[in-house]
């Protein structure tokens, strides 16, 4: 777990910057993850985890700060080989797993875009025999080559989206969202499928997602957001005996369980951004309140955090 | 609730090991797009009338003008003015070759002393109609094509370039298409065939100037729609190059709309034609087009409706088929545009 | 208990150009005076299908009632007029959807909204109407009710649209309260003030709550019983108690085990195989066992019927006849059961009362 494989320092994505409409997508975020690990990043709607995501896998330009991938920057000016090597080394599964596939292509093209792209298979023969062995890899067989995405439920798809993404060999992986758009039934076997892959191929996630229980149950770290910024970070474990960051808190006490006796006595703590009462020369920055725990806070509240974890 | 008591055999109890890979298999038969989107037109029986119908009348376009030998420019005004006779459909009273002559109804084929049949009667200058019919089909027809070919290949490649690459080529293509929209189309036209020599290659390129206009802004909606959709953004996480994206999954996807926008264009084009030839700046004499063969038979109508009467319906069918051709291919093709 | 709805044997057909869409196949349930009762399943099981038939809101061209009745009042809806079905509509039964932003009309003020069904099924003056609107935006807890009264609904979160929403379908306080996925679309926090929002309502009017969602964590937290549903039909019925706790169909086990608990380490999740079944051509017999390890060979022939495991408790699965062999239910659900008196992993310390053999 010491390699570091993705660095994020400072990122910033604002959309419409300067002008009135300017919308602080990502603001001044940092983290590291390391070979081998899931790297939860959870938040609500419009926090910015998605913009995060696609802002790593270069869909959007970065408007400062940068990321780092194995030491290189991803962002900037870059020649066609070094992007084509990035490509291939990161790639993507999407949320949405109807619209992640084009309903024009053939499951078997679809497939076989990575590989196309990249010139991985020397002859159709070699294309299909790479497509079939990894529609197996995921849980599909050869007759479903030859079929359009329509004819698939939500969780196949799903999973032909995956393959799409290993037909490259990919090390890194952002996952964004890729089970909320599932059935509960149907979400166990896509995770199941991405922890497989993990410890078969070795593979780095980020996975993002609202769903905090399927979140913590993937990742090894998780990172909070909250409105473009990265509210705490800390193990799995961590974070859910421990939260810190009131924001952190309110979320963990409003996830509902399938559990009606715990449900009936579930008490949901609400989180107001104003409580904080920073004054104007307090420096909210991020701070590790106990190893690899950081949280962002003032210097009082991480004096009063420390305090209240011993 | 009830069967609880039910008598069973116990051996029907005995535990079965399911085959799991047996849930993934797809019964259904594989169907691509447009296998699905046939089979739904198929159940359209409008939009296959007016198929069969325009067939019929591309068909006889073709070789309408050669079934019956006679050239439709040779004069013979001893022949003038003939009303149709049809062998066989004579006897049953209609197109009997019976006409009015000084007020009087008589057989003008006997009293002109012709032998011959004229199927849809003649002109004031003895040109057999039929033949005229079909080759002023044959021009409109053309016309319209290529008019709505032209309207395709720019309609498409404007509005995707300016949707795909947006931002500031966006904004200038659509300053441009902006200025165009606010110049009505006659002024451009009738500009237009001033400069030029009046003819089919001027129709074409005076339907065409503006025409590709309203083909442009639904094909850059599309693109629009499209180039966010996350098949594209994978697409693009896998490192496609712009023409790969283009040609494999926006085209593709924005076909449909494109095709039917085509089939409502065409017969826009068509009535645009006419409609110019009729105001006299379209094809001049003695060129036919349906346009105007409408307008020589307008002028003798009370006389001889038979001249106005063919060209009419002919335009008429053209119009309601390629529209109805249009309404159940957009149903076909695009369900969700139904309402 | 009083019975304000009761669906008896329900079955609903669609007709699309592939076929004919079995999508209801048998579907009976009671709906009992001031509960609610919260109906699970996973998309294409029929639940949204069933409570838009009983507000007959399915499009009158492609579907059609194939047999049984739903009584409301002493009516069958399935073969009322139109014009009766407007009555009850927004008065007696009253829907929220799942998506915010779509169920209100952008171009209304939301005070004019709420006051529509008011004026339509109740005989009272605009300004009496007005009162009342405000009165419910303050209940349903939107700030400011006099002044935001004129808003419309764009410039309100989408939390607080659902919550006008609410507001709208409370307005004739209705007998029934339909809730298809009223918080699918929006964030656990705020889904959590709506659940919040909507048990609070529920004691002050004393309404009857329909809640269909597919999320069990929310069935935990709002429902009184759980039906759930499966391909077509009600697999199992059951206070919501004995659904968690003493779950009886292999498929309310796979769907229980299949979410990871917040304080158990699982090595792997149980993860229910293959798809739900296409009703166009519907699996004879129990749809799920293609799908269960539980299978029975009577599974693949014909259709269970519901078993009786308690005076509430009703399951349809072989498993609960009489010469069905015993099966072990996953792990997860095994401690499950362990907390509930009354099934037959019980370890409690009230003697010999648990276990059922």
């Amino acid at each position: 777990m010491a390699e570091k494989l993705l660095e994020v320092k400072n990122l910033k994505q604002y959309f419409n910057a300067g002008k009135p409409s300017e919308v602080k997508a990502i603001d001044d975020i940092s983290f590291d993850i390391y070979r081998g690990e899931t790297f939860g990043l959870v938040g609500e709607s419009g926090c910015g985890k998605s913009t995060t995501g696609r802002t790593i896998i270069r869909l959007y330009d970065a408007t400062d700060g940068e990321v780092l991938y194995d030491g290189v920057s991803v962002h900037g000016n870059k020649s066609k080989a070094d992007v084509k090597s990035l490509n291939q080394k990161m790639q993507m599964i999407f949320q949405d797993p109807y619209a992640s596939l084009n309903p024009r292509m053939k499951v078997l093209d679809i497939i076989a875009e990575g590989l196309d792209i990249h010139g991985l298979v020397k002859n159709a023969k070699e294309r299909k025999q790479k497509v079939i062995e990894l529609l197996e890899t995921v849980g599909l067989n050869k007759e479903h080559a030859e079929r359009y995405p329509h004819e698939f439920s939500g969780g196949q798809r799903q999973r032909i989206g995956i393959a799409r993404a290993l037909a490259v060999n990919p090390e890194f992986i952002i996952a964004d969202e890729p089970i909320s758009a599932l059935d509960v039934s149907i979400q166990a076997q896509v995770v199941n499928l991405l922890r497989d892959l993990q410890k078969e191929k070795g593979l780095t996630y980020l996975f993002i997602a609202h769903d905090l229980s399927m979140v913590k149950y993937i990742s090894d770290r998780i990172g909070v957001m909250y409105f473009g910024k990265l509210v705490e970070m800390a193990t799995a474990e961590e974070l859910y005996k421990n939260p810190m960051h009131p924001y952190t808190k309110s979320l963990l006490s409003a996830i509902p369980l399938p559990d009606p006796i715990y449900e009936r006595s579930r008490v949901r703590t609400p989180y107001n951004p104003d409580d904080h009462k920073y004054g104007p020369d307090e420096k909210v920055e991020f701070r590790e309140v106990a190893p690899k725990h950081f949280v962002l806070c003032s210097d009082k509240e991480f004096e009063e955090m420390k305090t209240q974890l011993k | 609730m009830q069967l609880d008591k039910q008598q069973l055999p116990p051996e029907k109890f005995e535990r079965v090991v399911i085959d799991t890979d047996s849930a993934e298999r797809i019964s259904k038969p594989s169907l691509s797009f447009w296998q699905d989107a046939w089979l739904r037109l198929r159940k359209n029986k409008a939009a296959i009338v007016s198929m069969v119908v325009l067939v019929l009348l591309v068909l006889m376009a073709l070789v309408g003008p050669h079934l019956n030998g006679r050239s439709g420019d040779v004069q013979n005004l001893r022949h003038a003015n003939l009303p149709p006779k049809i062998p066989g459909i004579e006897k049953l009273g209609i197109f009997n070759g019976v006409g009015e002559l000084g007020g009087q109804k008589l057989d003008l084929y006997e009293v002109k002393k012709v032998d011959e049949y004229y199927w849809f009667g003649t002109d004031g200058l003895g040109r057999d109609l039929f033949t005229r019919l079909w080759e002023g089909t044959q021009i409109s027809l053309l016309i319209a094509f290529i008019a709505a070919l032209i309207d395709v290949v720019i309609g498409v490649a404007y509005g995707g370039i300016s949707g795909y690459f947006g931002g500031r080529t966006d904004d200038v293509m659509q300053r441009v298409v902006e200025i165009l929209i606010g110049i009505p189309t006659l002024i451009v036209v009738i500009l237009m065939i001033l400069i030029m020599e009046p003819g089919i290659t001027a129709i074409i390129i005076a339907i065409s100037i503006t025409g590709w206009i309203g083909m442009s802004r639904i094909v850059r909606a599309q693109i629009l729609k499209f180039k966010g959709q996350e098949f594209v953004l994978a697409s693009r996480t896998l490192g496609a190059s712009h023409n790969r994206i283009i040609t494999k999954h926006l085209l593709p996807n924005i076909l449909g709309i494109v095709i039917i926008n085509t089939m409502f264009t065409i017969p826009s084009a068509i009535f645009f034609e006419a409609f110019l030839s009729f105001i006299g700046i379209g094809l001049q004499p003695p060129a036919a087009s349906l346009g105007t063969l409408i307008n020589d038979g307008y002028k003798v109508m009370e006389f001889q409706p038979y001249v106005l009467l063919f060209p009419a319906l002919v335009i008429s069918i053209l119009m309601i088929a390629f529209n109805l051709i249009g309404d159940g291919l957009r149903d076909a093709l695009d369900p969700k545009m139904k309402d | 208990m009083e019975k304000i709805l009761q669906v008896i044997d329900l079955e609903l057909s669609f007709h699309t150009f592939a076929g004919e869409v079995k999508a209801i196949r048998g579907v009976s349930f009671d709906l009992h005076k001031g509960e609610t009762l919260a109906i699970v399943g996973e998309s294409g099981s029929g639940k949204s299908v069933t409570t838009k038939s009983i507000m007959r809101l399915l499009p009158e061209t492609s579907s059609e009632f194939k047999n049984g009745e739903i009584l409301f009042d002493g009516k069958d809806l399935t073969s009322l007029p139109e014009s009766g079905m407007q009555k009850i509509r927004g008065k007696d039964i009253s829907m929220i959807f799942q998506d915010p932003m779509t169920s209100l009309n952008p171009t209304m003020p939301i005070g004019k909204q709420v006051m529509e069904p008011i004026l339509k099924h109740q005989k009272v003056s605009k300004a009496k109407a007005k009162e009342v609107a405000i009165e419910l935006l303050k209940m349903v807890g939107i700030p400011n009710a006099e002044v935001r009264y004129k808003m419309y609904p764009h410039q309100f979160s989408g939390g607080q649209r659902q919550r006008i929403v609410i507001a709208i379908a409370l307005a004739c306080n209705p007998k029934i309260l339909i809730a298809d996925e009223p918080t699918t679309a929006l964030d656990v926090t705020i889904q959590a003030q709506i659940l919040e929002l909507m048990k609070d309502i529920q004691k002050k009017v004393d309404t009857s709550i329909i809640f269909i969602t597919h999320d069990l964590g929310v069935v935990a937290n709002v429902a009184d019983r759980v039906a759930v549903m499966y391909g077509g039909r009600i697999v199992e019925v059951g206070t919501v108690d004995e659904i968690f706790y003493n779950p009886q169909h292999p498929y309310t086990w796979g769907l229980l085990s299949s979410m990871p608990s917040l304080d158990l380490e699982e090595e792997r999740l149980y993860a229910i195989p293959g798809t739900p079944p296409d009703l166009l051509n519907p699996p004879v017999g129990d749809a799920f066992a293609l799908r269960s390890e539980y299978a029975l060979k009577i599974d693949l022939e014909q259709a269970p019927p519901m078993f009786q495991v308690s005076d509430t408790h009703y399951a349809a699965t072989w498993l609960l006849h009489p010469n069905a062999p015993k099966v072990e239910p996953p792990a997860t659900i095994i401690e499950r059961m362990k907390t509930f008196r009354g099934s037959r992993y019980y370890e409690g310390t009230d003697g010999n009362l648990g276990g059922e053999a």
